[in-house]
């Protein structure tokens, strides 16, 4: 049974048809990277499994709750899958602890001593256990991006998705970000990443998403997508990007 | 041209300058924190995703920026009971500094909200939070810290602002000046008095408003 089930999905900004009939299956506990060039449709697509974008034809189900266009069931929708992304969106008039506290408050209604509690246990969990108390303007990209991947287990998705989580961040940063995303795998969870780190995706991911042209061009296992590339435009890719 | 300054001439009417600045205090502060409030929701309002409510707040807030301030005051005053709707002066006077400080502030906060990135709401969306609890929690807090020195000078531009309101016989500060000039005739002092004295007001209100932003607002730098 999948988690999350995308079902011949189409899209349109307007005139412009972005996703043309997208199907994609993933399993609980799979690490699925969507690779492909910009305006392939590949943040778009991850966009829609939660709601963020709308799509016009097709059908999204994740967790078996279907992905509509309705305020109160992407509400609910949104406790079983979190997002990460490219520029961190943390809340910058609270600290690190307060923007991972604040969901859980709010819409869970956890009582202050247990999400300080968790809060704290889960910063730790993406090493930064010393930082409840730093604002995200004091912090370097790659710990903002760590709060920000700690503040969304904070709701125990079910999924988190990545929107190219490390492409603002400098070269050096990016390595202690992949290792949480590697640490999160490793315990189960499920994830799908529209990402540029091609040996991530080789390396840590199970499943690679080749999308060309708003349709899913290309797909398989990690490895034996980047060793044998089925068709010229994933192949003119990959030895673009490697 | 010589011209004694005549200061003593003015101490029995103390106690009149004493009651005004306090009435002059007295309208500041509700007024501002009203005003304020009414501002607040209304960049609410104009951000609603109801058409109906944002035509609305922007009818309001385009009337009030573009008539003055006195015709307000009279309008309230003078005109309202035409409609059987009689208000002594304090409310009359009161009503017109919070309905006025209430549009531009609401301008003024919106300006801020609008700054507001769009990946703020969606950071919010994906929480699960409800579009009031991202306005509330996340967008307005870093709205208000941004405008806030816009949001002060306003306030103190209406603090100003209420000398008008003498003209109503409100009895605050510049009715008291007004009433000393006219009984001692001594309008150099009497209105150079006013003057320092509204000087010294404004430098306070501004000292304060500073005071409550380290209170307010605990990431200064944003």
């Amino acid at each position: 049974m999948s988690l999350v089930s995308i079902d011949q999905i189409h899209k349109y900004y307007g005139e412009n048809h972005v996703l043309k009939g997208v199907d994609l299956k993933v399993a609980p506990g799979e690490v699925v990277s969507i690779i492909g060039r910009s305006g392939s449709g590949k943040s778009t697509l991850l966009r829609c499994i939660n709601g963020l974008e709308a799509y016009q034809q097709g059908a999204i189900v994740v967790d078996s709750q279907a992905v509509e266009d309705d305020e109160y069931k992407l509400r609910l929708l949104s406790r079983s899958v979190g997002m990460v992304f490219q520029n961190f969106n943390l809340f910058p008039h609270m600290t690190a602890g307060e923007n991972v506290m604040l969901a859980p408050k709010l819409v869970l209604g956890q009582d202050s001593k247990t999400s300080r509690a968790h809060a704290q246990e889960l910063l730790e969990k993406v090493g930064l256990g010393d930082k409840f108390d730093a604002y995200p303007n004091n912090l370097s990209g790659g710990q903002q991006q760590r709060v920000a991947i700690a503040r969304s287990l904070a709701m125990s998705p079910k999924v988190l998705l990545c929107d190219e989580i490390t492409s603002a961040l400098d070269p050096e940063l990016v390595g202690e970000v992949l290792k949480v995303l590697e640490q999160l795998k490793a315990e189960g969870m499920t994830l799908i990443l529209v990402t540029h780190e091609m040996n991530f995706a080789r390396d840590v991911g199970d499943t690679v998403v080749f999308m060309h042209q708003g349709k899913v061009w290309e797909t398989g296992p990690s490895d034996e997508v980047f060793a044998s590339p089925q068709t010229s435009e994933l192949q003119s890719f990959i030895s673009a990007v490697l | 041209m010589s011209y004694q300054l005549n200061f003593s001439g003015l101490l029995p009417y103390l106690p009149q300058f004493a009651a005004g600045i306090w009435a002059t205090i007295e309208l500041t502060l509700i007024s501002t924190f009203l005003g304020l409030l009414l501002g607040t929701i209304g960049a609410a309002g104009r951000n609603s995703r109801y058409r109906v409510a944002r035509t609305l707040w922007g009818c309001y807030v385009e009337i009030i920026r573009n008539t003055p301030f006195i015709v307000q005051l009279f309008f309230i005053f003078f005109g309202l009971p035409a409609l059987g709707l009689k208000l002594s002066a304090w409310q009359a006077g009161m009503i017109a500094m919070v309905v006025n400080l209430g549009a531009y502030s609401t301008e003024i906060i919106r300006a801020g909200i609008d700054a507001t990135p769009k990946g703020q709401w969606e950071a919010g969306k994906t929480l699960g939070l409800s579009r009031r609890q991202i306005f509330i929690r996340i967008v307005l807090p870093p709205a208000f810290q941004r405008v806030y020195p816009a949001l002060v000078s306003q306030c103190i531009i209406v603090m100003l602002g209420s000398a008008v309101v003498s003209q109503i016989s409100l009895e605050e500060l510049t009715f008291a000046a007004n009433f000393a000039q006219s009984r001692t005739f001594l309008s150099f002092e009497s209105y150079l008095l006013t003057a320092v004295l509204y000087l010294v007001l404004a430098l306070l209100m501004r000292q304060s408003f500073a005071f409550a932003a380290k209170r307010l607002f605990k990431n200064p730098s944003l």
